[in-house]
């Protein structure tokens, strides 16, 4: 089947739908998504970021399709012709989007572990407006308590039900689920139980913004002083090959592998994810190279770095020498050129 | 008179029960289908009739059957959608009450054109007296063997029971009440697939109306032909219409498509005018979702045509100048109604009901309600009128289910038809600082007040 | 989550126990679960007309099916209490045609003879008013549901004799016990 995206044709399966066909063109014109995931099944269709404009149904049909799509679940047909980043509309739909998951949302990513690797940050940073319209009380959630591993923290969810569906189709006995309804509805246990099964922790990973982090990492570093490093050990419960994100020789958190949409490659069990934090664990391969535009790289970990000694709590306690002389304390007086600069320089 | 076809036989007393309704010649039509029609020539009739569906998108019923998937082999069902939810739409619920047999001959007969073996009345938990009736009057007609196996000695089986929903106006959303029905949260599905399809246990499943099954004994007693005759173009036969708000007679009232608003609002036959006889304001004709009109546009259209009840003639001049037949929830609103302070009612009522999946009905439904109290109590900008036309134009056409639409549409047609009265509210907030602001002194009192000024 | 923890007596009685299995009934065999919105109505009518926790468990149980499932349920449709309510509770509903034919001066008259506010509970543990979205009964406004029956066309005079026959204990919630 032939489809045509923004201009570029590519032959596809059938049963391939229109975001699967962009994201095989690549570049600009694929369309966001934040609920689709292609390793869940029956994810997608919620988030509406994906929207794309149908201007040719097929070619047994060319009719436009009235409404805007939703690239993640419409198929192709042979002969479409599709408007992603060509459509005045699409973009409209986009930014509008972005504004609606934008005006609950805390914008507290100073304070989010997912800051550096968030979908949603990415998403206003492409489509977002600088200002907000919204005037009215934020809507909150009581924080909750869901075990050991991962830190839930609802006000930052975007209800994407991706965490819902890894629960369903990784473990037995889903505990958590979406609660009430609109804009209330809410990711939680209903009842505060720990979410504990083997493969619970893939939760954080699917997770696109940061409602679902690691609590063994909470605060821990922001992730970009992170290097990571694409490592692997024999595991029996699951392919074992993970991401680790070092600061200096610390494992400070592991995670799966993910791709460049940020989709894991292969789930990790829970041991590997939170109970292997010694390197010797590790087979280490190498460093794990992020897209182009990712904050992570601008800590340019790739490159060979020399060991920096920071002496912080000596430097804050005496201050530099520099420093004091500009303060001009009393027993660190001036001297003679200094006071010279004092008394006639322009300050 | 008017031509009753679903009520024709409402006020013979004790229609409620299986004997009477028997009596009055009632599963005539099970009678007529199961012995000498094929399920195919059911339908055809049923396309025949031009019957739209009544739930309040008015797609063609035999048509939508025709659609049901008979290849797959798999079991198909028909869930009739009792869901009865829209504000100002009660007629299922009249049916249902006083007239139960009609339904479960409709369902009979529907279930058999449909080929079914297994259907099902989804009704709003709401009405659990109404729930309760209907597995009473399910129960007669089991015992009465037009349920059961080999009905009428024709080896066609058919169970029929009820289903309670728990309040959840999303649910009427035929995807969501397949949920539901499932047993899970009235979320919509993704379409496609279809429900013709993949609906009920992912078998093929038809979802109608309660009116759409209620006609079609009828129509398959008197054929589709007969029906078709009745109504006008491409509104065919008669209508429940729900009235309330400030007319006369608020009630269920069953009309031939085609009959003039001005008669059915002023007739003593129907709604016999206004309450307390006060100037009409604005008319919601199909529903809460629906586009309001003012009252200009209400006995007319913008070309200054007769405006009649139907389908093409209530829709006449698009969202621009007309409205919706929607479900025929007709609510009529006299000048003592703030048109903000409504449009705020029923803003509050799609942030309640939204399922919440997807995100512009999640947030934006909330977020016009907000600013819509804002606006009516008082703490509204000249801006917010811009906002609030903004925000539902970003919902609109962008969600998963038309739960969005119809949420988006209202506040619309409300800035379209009532700005002035925005402008009162955002300019004058101490004039409308009481819930009843309009009651002592009416907006046309106090219009010039945001007249447009010539200088 | 706010969850009640207040205590529930279960008691699934052989009448609710045969109650349950003719709504199972209703469904294919490997279909329980859809029987799970009836089946929790008649629970919680049979329970003080709340769910608690652990009554939403035997529930799960009985459908063979997840905890969180009926959690999820629960939660999403209104008509599921997840704590105790007052014995009668007034739904009054409150949305545009109701509103325009005085829902809200006879739910403030209401509250006021209570002395409630919207939401609570009198202090006997008698009667709550709660404002609740449309519920079909447009045309006959202002009216409210109590239990499983609808009391409409009403205005102050109805509701006192309404509020005086559920003192007078002639009301049953899911029998109904006078003509409408």
């Amino acid at each position: 089947m032939k489809v045509t995206i923004d201009g570029q044709s590519i032959e596809v399966e059938p049963g391939t739908t229109i975001l699967q066909a962009a994201r095989m063109i690549g570049g600009e014109s694929v369309p966001p998504a934040m609920c689709y995931y292609s390793k869940l099944k029956g994810s997608g269709g919620k988030c509406r970021c994906c929207l794309v404009e149908v201007s040719k149904g097929s070619e047994a049909d060319p009719r436009p399709m009235p409404k805007l799509m939703a690239s993640c679940v419409t198929g192709v047909m042979d002969g479409m012709e599709v408007k992603s980043i060509s459509s005045e509309r699409v973009l409209d739909a986009r930014k509008s989007v972005t504004e609606f998951l934008l005006i609950n949302h805390p914008l507290d990513c100073p304070v989010c572990d997912q800051a550096g690797e968030c979908d949603l940050q990415n998403l206003s940073f492409k489509h977002g407006a600088a200002k907000t319209r919204f005037i009215e009380e934020k809507r909150t959630f009581e924080p909750e308590n869901i075990g050991p591993y991962i830190q839930l923290h609802m006000n930052r969810c975007i209800l994407c039900y991706r965490c819902v569906m890894t629960a369903d189709q990784l473990t037995d006995g889903r505990v958590h689920g979406v609660m009430n309804r609109g804009d209330h509805a809410q990711i939680s246990t209903y009842i505060s139980k720990a979410i504990d099964n083997e493969f619970s922790g893939n939760m954080i990973d699917v997770c696109p913004v940061g409602a679902l982090t690691d609590k063994t990492f909470r605060f821990k570093q922001r992730v970009w002083f992170n290097k990571p490093y694409n490592a692997h050990r024999d595991c029996d419960k699951c392919c074992g090959k993970t991401t680790l994100w070092m600061f200096g020789d610390e494992i400070q958190r592991v995670t799966a592998r993910k791709d460049v949409y940020h989709e894991v490659e292969e789930f990790i069990c829970n041991e590997c994810r939170f109970e292997h934090k010694d390197p010797a664990d590790w087979v280490i391969e190498g460093p794990r190279k992020f897209e182009k535009d990712s904050v992570i790289n601008q800590n340019n970990y790739t490159r060979e770095l020399k060991p920096v000694k920071i002496e912080t709590e000596k430097n804050i306690l005496l201050g530099r020498d520099i420093d004091r002389k500009k303060i001009s304390m009393k027993d660190v007086p001036l001297d003679a050129e200094e006071m010279k600069e004092l008394k006639e320089g322009n300050v | 008179m008017g031509r009753k076809i679903l009520l024709e036989h409402i006020n013979v007393p004790g229609i409620k029960t299986y004997d009477i309704y028997r009596k009055m010649g009632g599963y005539a039509s099970v009678e007529k289908a199961l012995k000498s029609m094929t399920p195919d020539e059911v339908v055809e009739e049923v396309k025949t009739s031009g019957l739209r569906g009544r739930g309040g998108a008015g797609f063609p019923t035999g048509m939508k059957w025709s659609f049901i998937d008979k290849k797959s082999g798999k079991p198909r069902h028909l869930v009739c959608n009792a869901d009865e939810s829209e504000p100002g739409t009660f007629k299922d619920r009249f049916l249902m009450e006083y007239i139960p047999h009609l339904l479960i001959e409709g369902m009979i007969t529907s279930s058999y054109a449909l080929g079914c073996n297994l259907s099902y009345i989804y009704i709003r938990g709401e009405y659990m007296w109404v729930f309760r009736i209907l597995e009473n009057a399910i129960k007669e007609a089991y015992a009465a063997g037009w349920l059961g196996k080999n009905i009428m000695g024709t080896g066609w089986d058919l169970d029929l029971h009820v289903h309670c929903g728990a309040g959840a106006y999303i649910c009427g959303e035929e995807t969501a009440l397949i949920e539901s029905l499932e047993g899970k949260r009235g979320n919509p599905r993704i379409k496609p697939p279809f429900p013709a399809v993949s609906g009920l246990w992912a078998n093929p499943t038809v979802v109608n109306n309660v009116e759409s099954i209620a006609a079609v004994p009828w129509i398959v007693n008197n054929t589709g032909a007969e029906y078709a005759k009745i109504g006008i173009g491409r509104s065919t036969g008669t209508k429940l219409i729900s009235a309330s708000g400030h007319c006369k007679n608020p009630g269920v009232y069953e009309i031939e498509l085609g009959l003039g608003v001005d008669e059915f609002m002023n007739s003593d036959e129907y709604l016999g005018g206004m309450m307390d006889d006060r100037p009409l304001k604005a008319l919601v004709p199909g529903g809460s979702s629906v586009p309001i009109l003012p009252a200009n546009l209400i006995f007319k259209t913008a070309e200054g045509n007769d405006r009649l009840m139907s389908y093409e003639s209530l829709s006449d001049g698009g969202f621009a100048t007309g409205s919706m037949l929607g479900s025929g929830g007709f609510i009529v609103y006299n000048d003592t109604t703030c048109v903000v302070r409504n449009t705020w009612n029923f803003s509050r009522f799609y942030h309640h009901e939204s399922c919440g999946q997807c995100s512009p009905c999640r947030e934006g439904t909330g977020w016009l309600e907000k600013v819509l109290h804002r606006i009516e109590t008082g703490h509204g900008r000249e801006e917010d009128i811009e906002l609030l036309w903004d925000i539902q134009r970003k919902i609109e056409g962008n969600t998963i289910c038309p739960l969005g639409d119809a949420a988006a549409w209202p506040v619309a047609a409300a800035i379209r038809h009532f700005r002035d009265e925005f402008e009162y509210h955002v300019r004058f907030p101490e004039k409308i600082k009481n819930r009843d602001h309009f009651v002592a002194e009416p907006f046309e009192k106090v219009k010039h007040l945001v007249a447009k000024q010539e200088v | 989550m706010e969850v009640s923890h207040i205590h529930q007596d279960i008691n699934i009685t052989p009448e609710l126990q045969a109650r349950i299995d003719e709504l199972l009934s209703h469904y294919p065999d490997d279909k329980k679960k859809s029987a799970l919105l009836p089946v929790l109505h008649e629970v919680q009518d049979a329970h003080n007309n709340w769910l608690s926790v652990a009554l939403q468990d035997k529930v799960a149980e009985l459908l063979e099916i997840q905890p969180v499932e009926v959690y999820e349920v629960v939660t999403f449709y209104t008509m599921y209490n997840q704590k105790p309510i007052g014995k009668f509770m007034f739904e009054f509903c409150r949305t545009s045609c109701c509103a325009v034919r005085g829902a809200e001066d006879l739910m403030e008259y209401t509250c006021n003879k209570l002395g409630v506010k919207v939401g609570e509970v009198t202090a006997d543990g008698l009667f709550q008013v709660v404002g609740v979205e449309c519920l079909g009964a447009c045309g006959y406004a202002p009216m409210l549901q109590l239990g499983d029956y609808y009391y409409e066309k009403l205005d102050q005079a109805k509701m006192d004799q309404l509020i005086e026959d559920c003192r007078a204990g002639k009301i049953d919630l899911h029998k109904m016990t006078i003509t409408q």
